[in-house]
């Protein structure tokens, strides 16, 4: 079973990576927009870094814009935070030296107890007020309740393996520590195990869904709402304009005159109220 | 029914999804606080229901005719099929897929936006009014058409049944958006509904050949035709400034001539050609501040270059691109060293942003808003002025254009707290406006009962702010001015203050920021601003 277990942890993550990578790419590569900001737009990095950081620590938008949405997607989220700082703290632990051990050891644990416990809340929440709000139930879909679902199985599991861990089996740090040394003698319960199985098939499964809004919220922010960039203060976007401009548009109404042989700079200087005008 | 659901969009019944009835609608402030004394609205003509596609709501904006035959209406389904994945294709929609993408794919379904629609709040929380209603189907179709997701993704996402009923009423669900895009500003993902209602505005037009009248036929089309949507050609908008010019020279005692096709100016000057023809005040105006500034300007007789709409901004990327393009050409034939916008909005965000990297660089000629040249005269002392000729209240209308999607916040509040004593904002202001309510077409969409559609609901928010604004002096005795330094959105008060009888009653003017500062003018004849209905 531990092999099983490593095995899965490390699958999970790397298709947690390359599911990220992916869609990252599949953003990333998309052809440079129109300009569409909307302001007010920060300059500079501090200037972004001021909007996003609480943002992103605190859910700024969501408290100030939707804040019974805020209780419960909050708590959430900082359980995910949480979770990724405990794991973040326990590998910080193995390579720190001794004195700093305890500390960052000791801090992986309230991380890694805090983390799912309010994982779990917010998560709770979240499908209560998904079952509940009559703004949000007309647009429910079966797969929110079954995100959630895998979320609350997980923490739920995973608090459940630590709770009625038998005396001397590993707790989640001794896992990914196990893992990290692919310690096969390493016993974890069965509920622990189980929680952990849970939680890679739910982080393979996240880059797949809309959950991935993390990675999008960057373009969504950084590459729309603050892109002012004109060209001429940026010539790359002159060389890509000048690229799509050579596309060949399929559009079907008549006054388009987009036949798939003429390109977007032939149709866009052709006056469609003009005689010869395709 | 007040409450429609997703998948009564595809209904094979004709019958309106909803009915909004003037007790539905988000109360307003004295002296409209009565919904029994509230104007009726006219409705749909037996007529208009029986030839054209009317199930969604009170009213009718596409005047779509209805098919025939149910092959026409399964063949009607593929072409907006066909449509939609041009969508989401590189070559067909470069200018705006990722944006589109990210729309699409990473909505929370949170309802975070609702809140922030003057459409939603005004219509009584209208379902059908919701900004994700209109998204949710249009994201519901791209994982079922485009992405091909079968049964699996109908279970993650959600299914939606396609056929003509539902696009029929999506065609006319894009048209109860203004593209304000004050609900992506509170995004907390950063999906842009506003944008969807653009984007299947696109598809309806570019691929199935569906727009307004008012917009493409004697919109668009009309201006690259003859140079202008209002159907003035060079001579006779030449003719009109003319006119104009002896006007206003009459009355300001000031001698004022517009500059024509003069090369080398350092400003040409391209006003909404609305102004020309519904407000000859506003370029007679600017004319007089350039000339008092010493300002080197023209305008250019060029084909649509005396007129800066650009409604494909709006609905059509092609015919946005041709206009934006014979705009760019007249200045370069010109040799101009910028391109100035009067006070038209969406033609500030089509030609000085969304345009932007569309133009080549030898095209590229720098264009701005008039707001910040005319704060900089005003502030600069080459004007005379004197504020207590404007001691009435003032309140400034931001137009989402110029403020919330373009940046220009401050120059017109400096402009008006040094000739407005009695200025005052509105709440909120700023880049959290609302938007008029005659946004993205509307204030020009006329068409059966629209108008009462667009004064009841889509209007309704601002009319709450402007009544709000002028609270403390509603007395008819006080003249009070709303000034709106955008054309689209005159339209719409013109017609949403005539509707309520705000100026009769309540002697509420609405106007531009070019008329309050010559108004204030020591050289000028006093009573420049008339206090007159037009």
């Amino acid at each position: 079973m531990t092999i099983a277990l490593y095995c899965i942890l490390y699958a999970g993550v790397l298709v947690f990576l390359a599911g990220c990578i992916v869609r990252a790419i599949s953003y990333a590569s998309k052809p440079i927009h129109l300009r569409w900001e909307i302001y007010p737009v920060p300059h500079g990095r501090s200037g972004e870094l001021k909007i996003m950081v609480p943002e992103i620590l605190f859910l700024k938008g969501l408290w100030e814009f939707n804040r019974p949405m805020w209780w419960v997607s909050y708590p959430f989220h900082l359980g995910l935070y949480l979770i990724a700082a405990a794991v973040v703290l326990l590998g910080g632990a193995s390579l720190a030296p001794g004195v700093l051990y305890p500390v960052l050891h000791d801090a992986s644990v309230v991380c890694g107890t805090a983390g799912p416990a309010l994982g779990l809340l917010g998560a709770s929440g979240l499908m209560v007020r998904r079952l509940s709000a009559p703004e949000l139930k007309p647009y429910n879909a079966p797969g929110d309740f079954f995100n959630l679902a895998l979320f609350i199985g997980t923490t739920s599991l995973i608090l459940a393996g630590v709770w009625f861990r038998p005396v001397g089996s590993p707790g989640p740090g001794a896992i990914l520590q196990g893992a990290a040394r692919f310690d096969v003698n390493l016993q974890p319960s069965p509920l622990l195990a189980a929680g952990f199985m849970l939680g890679c098939a739910l982080l393979a499964y996240i880059p797949m869904t809309h959950m991935a809004h993390f990675i999008a919220k960057y373009f969504t922010y950084h590459a729309i709402r603050w892109d002012e960039r004109g060209p001429l203060a940026d010539g790359s976007i002159q060389r890509k304009m000048a690229e799509y401009l050579t596309y060949r548009p399929t559009w079907a109404a008549p006054h388009v005159g987009a036949d798939g042989k003429r390109n977007w700079a032939e149709v866009a200087t052709t006056n469609p109220t003009q005689a010869g005008a395709k | 029914m007040k409450n429609a659901e997703l998948r009564d969009m595809s209904r094979p019944d004709r019958e309106p999804l909803t009915h909004i009835g003037n007790e539905d609608l988000m109360p307003l402030p004295a002296p409209l606080d009565d919904p029994a004394a509230d104007r009726a609205w006219k409705t749909l003509s037996e007529q208009a229901r029986a030839n054209y596609e009317c199930g969604l709501d009170d009213t009718c904006a596409l005047n779509l005719p209805r098919p025939k035959t149910p092959e026409e209406e399964t063949e009607l389904v593929r072409k907006f099929v066909s449509g939609l994945e041009k969508l989401f294709s590189r070559a067909n929609n470069w200018t705006f897929l990722q944006p589109l993408v990210l729309s699409m794919e990473h909505c929370a379904k949170c309802q975070t936006c609702a809140d922030s629609c003057h459409i939603f709040e005004a219509s009584g929380g209208n379902e059908l009014y919701r900004p994700t209603f209109r998204s949710e189907i249009v994201r519901r179709l791209y994982f079922k058409c485009v992405k091909h997701g079968g049964l699996l993704s109908a279970w993650q996402h959600g299914d939606i049944e396609l056929n003509w009923p539902l696009v029929a009423r999506l065609a006319e669900l894009a048209y109860r958006c203004n593209l304000c895009r004050r609900c992506a500003q509170t995004c907390p993902i950063g999906a842009d509904n506003g944008l969807v209602a653009h984007e299947l505005r696109k598809l309806f037009s570019m691929e199935m050949g569906i727009a307004p009248k008012e917009i493409h036929d004697n919109g668009s089309m009309l201006q690259l035709k003859v140079g202008s949507s209002t159907g003035m050609n060079a001579a006779a908008v030449k003719d009109n400034i003319s006119f104009i010019d002896e006007d206003i020279s009459e009355k300001t005692g000031i001698h004022v001539e517009t500059p024509w096709d003069v090369e080398g100016a350092d400003v040409l000057l391209i006003h909404n050609a609305g102004e020309i023809m519904a407000w000859p005040e506003n370029p007679g105006a600017f004319a007089l501040i350039l000339k008092a500034a010493g300002i080197s300007w023209t305008m250019s007789s060029e084909l649509a270059a005396y007129d800066s709409i650009n409604y494909g901004l709006w609905y059509d990327d092609a015919q946005f691109a041709r206009v934006a393009l014979l705009h760019a050409q007249a200045a370069k034939k010109l040799k101009v060293k910028r391109i100035v916008l009067g006070e038209c909005g969406h033609a500030h965000k089509a030609l000085a942003v969304i345009a932007d990297r569309l133009l080549p660089r030898e095209l590229n000629i720098p264009r701005q808003s008039s707001l910040p040249l005319l704060r900089d005269i005003v502030m600069s002392g080459k004007i005379d002025l004197d504020p207590s000729r404007n001691a009435f209240p003032v309140t400034l209308h931001d137009p989402c254009n110029e403020v919330r999607l373009m940046g220009v916040v401050e120059p017109q509040r400096e402009i008006m707290r040094a000739i407005c004593p009695q200025f005052r904002e509105m709440q909120p202001h700023g880049t959290e406006n609302y938007c008029c309510g005659g946004g993205s077409g509307f204030a020009i969409m006329s068409g059966h009962n629209f108008q009462d559609w667009r004064f009841h609901v889509s209007g309704r928010k601002k009319l709450q702010q402007i009544l709000n604004a002028f609270a403390d002096c509603m007395d008819r005795s006080i003249p009070k001015y709303l000034c709106a330094p955008c054309s689209n959105c005159k339209g719409q008060f013109r017609d949403m203050l005539n509707y309520y009888d705000l100026w009769e009653k309540n002697r509420i003017l609405y106007g531009g920021l070019v008329e309050l500062i010559v108004n204030a003018m020591r050289a000028v004849k006093p009573g420049f601003i008339d206090w007159e209905w037009h």
